[in-house]
């Protein structure tokens, strides 16, 4: 687990409700915040928690248990796509002559997508970077008494490398799609071509999203006064970044070795 | 680093708290399910008197028949039977009830509830655009759904109804996400995953449901959209015909893919509908028969399993679409294994009301209303699941009926019985019991007059998604001809169904006009969302449903356990 920061276990009023905003962001001494948390005992009380239980880890753990349930539901989409690449694939016709055809011809996958799997592969890296520069637990705790913003700082420069890989994988991705129709292997042209584009597309919509979340970060860890939220928000948008390199690598071996 | 005073945020500001989404969602499906039986009932008389004509309108044509088909059950099934139980009555329930403040994000929350209004609207949009509605009904199957040479509708038409679904999925799919995370991470103290109340397990199952099954949608929803637009041909075969053109395709696809991807979401998605109104009528009968819900673990794990067998049934949807007849043995066995969790919460239910002496409140008698139907139309499943019988009663009046009774108006009903019962917490007031009353006998009696005929017209042979069924020569005409008495019946029926709503809306009326106020624990309730307003955190003390035996005296979930009586755990 990574360090979050979390108030000490003293004083500890209990409030009605729920106030965020004020998540020791080293402006106000820490006081106890109502946090959601999983009941698993009887009768106690979020105070009596142990430390690490409550507070800003539990904003990081709602937000990545969202993000899982989200990326699974993403999962699932790509399952179906891969699917029906599988059953197409096994798919023919009789032709006038009674002769069994099957259209699929293997589309030829341009090497530079090796090369793009490299940057993204490499782009991952540095979004963890980013992500533990995040958690470093002596800088956090400087940043969050105030002492400047050694965390942020640090890990704005990595999601920068990142964001900027990620961009030349989609130049890359886009070379690829540039060359294939040089040889005219559109999208229609033949089955294979089909989910070719299909899966390379959808793939790199995610990645977009994935940019726009990089950009959300770096504007959050600019402006966003709560450590938390800038945390949060760049671990999330790194375990994004990750969930769909390993999609890639999958979808990747699917067209390079899958047809 | 400066140092300013800090304005310390509110929680979440009024647009984005829980209950601003929940009447949002509500709104969404008030506006569908009006639209939505307009329709229905113009269906209903054109297919009795075929040469009726709408008023401003004239007679209905085909295809305007198959448009009108289209949009009801889209608008139904979506707008309204998986909007209002999982988002209206989730958003507006399930915080209190896992003493909770808020959802798990609030801001999402918003997002996905614009979202489905968005696609209310883009659907909508359907009827003036050129061409008018789709006509290829809501499962828009292929290849008719591939081209605008289909039909009139099957151009602009069909295009805005893609965009809706995809949009409408995406929303399902957020809105899931939000109330997956709710559970899981913000139950307060002591409310353990057995104390859930069973209206939380439904909610959660049908959101792992929409997780699954909406992608999967969207999925196919972009691969049709593709076929359509850019040339491809997933769904589509080699060589086809239509309407009098040779359309070639470079490929190999099948419209039965489509029929598979369709239906994956497809099954899971009636239970999206139908679960959070069996978590509803557990809870609602548990609470008038003031008895324990008996195996109240079982209970979860039917729940569940009900769930997750409804992920490996899609197939009988399609026995007769040219399924591999073994496959259609496979998803025979399933779909009748789906019967057993079933039938395990129908005996629990029984158990519950068998010798108690309930209290026949409305939400009570609208519980019961639920359970009655729930059997009426499940009988039929199992028949429906022999591919033998199916290979008769596909595509007639018979499945109609069949999911009219279990799904149609057990939802509805599942609805009317949340309304009634938690409309204290909706709007500080109660409802007039004795007009609910009449409200519901209204409602069951023309409910099983309009939809428990449809079976013996379908038996009688009326096919479904026909817009003329008169006029027909040949024996096929003299045995339709037989089935037009019974079918005048039921659109008589369906007109008072409607008319049996009026209660209701004076109802609403009256609370706005001569409110009757009350905040209080109206139904002696044991659930945490009755608990009173305090300035301690909630806590759960126990699990739901712990009565006395003669029922008077109850321990709700928030309350300590004093040191002489305590409910147990
Ligand atoms: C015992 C459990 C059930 C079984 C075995 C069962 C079986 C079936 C079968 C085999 C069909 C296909 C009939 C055909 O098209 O030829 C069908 C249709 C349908 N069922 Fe069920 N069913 C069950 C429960 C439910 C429930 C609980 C719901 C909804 C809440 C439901 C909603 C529907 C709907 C909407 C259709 C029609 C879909 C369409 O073609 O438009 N069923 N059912
Ligand atoms: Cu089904």
């Amino acid at each position: 687990m990574p360090s979050t920061i979390t108030p000490p276990d003293i004083d500890r009023p209990r409030r009605p409700d729920f106030i965020e905003g004020d998540n020791g962001s080293g402006r106000k001494p820490p006081t106890d915040k109502r946090t959601g948390g999983n009941g698993d005992n009887d009768g106690d009380g979020w105070s009596n928690r142990p430390q690490g239980k409550r507070g800003p880890r539990e904003r990081l753990l709602r937000a990545r248990t969202g993000l899982f349930f989200a990326l699974f539901g993403d999962l699932m989409f790509f399952i179906a796509l891969v699917s029906v690449f599988f059953v197409t694939k096994a798919s023919g016709h009789f032709d006038a002559y009674n002769r069994y055809i099957n259209e699929w011809l293997p589309t030829a996958i341009p090497s530079i997508l090796w090369l793009n799997t490299a940057v993204l592969l490499l782009s991952s890296v540095s979004a963890e970077v980013a992500r533990r520069a995040m958690f470093h637990e002596i800088d956090v705790m400087d940043e969050w008494f105030g002492f400047g913003r050694p965390t942020s700082k640090r890990a704005g420069i990595w999601l920068w490398v990142t964001l900027l890989l990620g961009a030349m994988f989609l130049a890359g991705q886009w070379v690829a799609w540039g060359q294939l129709s040089t040889h005219h292997a559109f999208l229609r042209a033949n089955p294979s071509s089909h989910f070719f584009y299909i899966i390379t597309i959808s793939h790199a919509v995610h990645l977009f999203l994935g940019i726009a979340a990089l950009i959300a970060a770096l504007v959050t860890l600019k402006h966003s006064r709560v450590m938390a939220t800038r945390q949060v928000l760049v671990d999330g948008t790194v375990w994004y970044w990750h969930a769909m390199g390993v999609l890639w690598i999958f979808l990747f071996a699917l067209l390079e070795y899958g047809q | 680093m400066k140092m300013q005073p800090t304005r310390a945020k509110p929680e979440h500001s009024r647009i984005t708290h829980h209950r601003t989404v929940g009447f949002g969602y509500l709104a969404i499906s008030l506006s569908a399910v009006a639209a939505g039986t307009v329709l229905s009932l113009a269906m209903r008389l054109h297919l009795a008197w075929p040469g009726w004509s709408l008023p401003l309108h004239g007679p209905i044509l085909p295809e305007e028949y198959l448009a009108l088909v289209t949009m009801h059950g889209t608008l139904m099934l979506f707008f309204v039977l998986t909007v209002a139980p999982q988002n209206g009555f989730g958003n507006l329930i399930l915080p209190a009830q896992i003493g909770a403040s808020r959802m798990a994000f609030p801001r999402l929350n918003l997002l996905s509830m614009a979202v489905t209004a968005v696609a209310l609207f883009v659907l909508f949009s359907a009827f003036i655009v050129p061409g008018g509605a789709p006509i290829s009904g809501w499962t828009a199957y292929p290849p008719l759904s591939t081209s605008s040479l289909a039909g009139p509708g099957q151009g602009w038409g069909m295009d805005a109804w893609l965009a809706s679904i995809a949009l409408f999925s995406i929303g399902s799919t957020l809105a899931a996400v939000n109330t997956l995370t709710t559970i899981v991470k913000l139950r307060c103290d002591g409310m353990t995953w057995e104390r859930l109340p069973l209206t939380v397990w439904s909610w959660f199952t049908a959101a792992l449901l929409s997780v699954i099954a909406f992608s999967v949608l969207l999925a196919a929803l972009l691969l049709l959209f593709c076929d359509r637009h850019l040339g491809t041909a997933f769904f589509l075969p080699h060589t086809e015909w239509m309407n009098g053109v040779l359309r070639q395709h470079g490929g190999d696809g099948s419209p039965l893919l489509w029929l598979h991807l369709f239906w994956f979401f497809g099954h899971p998605e009636v239970y999206i509908a139908i679960l959070p109104g069996m978590g509803l009528t557990s809870m609602v009968i548990a609470n008038f028969a003031r008895r324990r819900v008996f195996a109240y673990r079982l209970m979860i794990a039917t729940t569940l399993l009900i769930g997750l067998l409804g992920i490996v049934v899609w197939g009988h949807h399609m026995f007769v679409a040219g399924l591999n007849p073994f496959a259609g043995s496979a998803f025979a066995l399933s779909s009748m294994a789906i019967a057993i969790p079933a039938t395990a919460e129908v005996l629990s239910w029984l158990a519950m009301v068998w010798r108690s002496r309930p209290q026949l409140t409305t939400a009570m008698v609208f519980a019961l209303g639920f359970v009655s139907l729930f059997v009426a139309g499940g009988l039929t499943g199992p028949i429906l699941a022999q591919p033998v019988l199916d290979e008769y009663l596909h595509n007639t009046f018979f499945v109609v009926g069949h999911f009219h009774l279990i799904m149609a108006m057990a939802g509805v009903f599942g609805l009317f019985c949340a309304t009634y019962y938690w409309f204290p917490l909706m709007f500080g007031r109660a409802l007039s019991e004795r007009i609910g009353k009449v409200h519901f006998w209204g409602t069951i009696v023309f409910a099983y007059s309009t939809f428990l005929p449809m079976h013996f017209t379908g038996l009688a042979g009326e096919p479904r998604h026909y817009a003329q069924l008169t006029g027909i020569p040949g024996p096929t005409g003299t045995l339709l001809a037989a089935t037009m008495p019974l079918q005048r019946h039921i659109t008589v029926s369906a007109l008072c169904l409607g008319l049996a709503q009026l209660p209701f809306l004076l109802n609403l009326l009256l609370s706005v006009l001569r409110p009757v106020r009350t905040t209080k624990n109206l139904w002696n309730a044991t659930t945490m969302e009755w608990a009173p307003k305090t300035d301690k955190l909630p806590a759960a003390y126990r699990g739901p449903c712990h009565y006395s035996q003669d029922g008077n005296e109850f321990a709700p979930q928030w309350e300590e356990p004093s040191s002489t009586a305590d409910g147990g755990a």
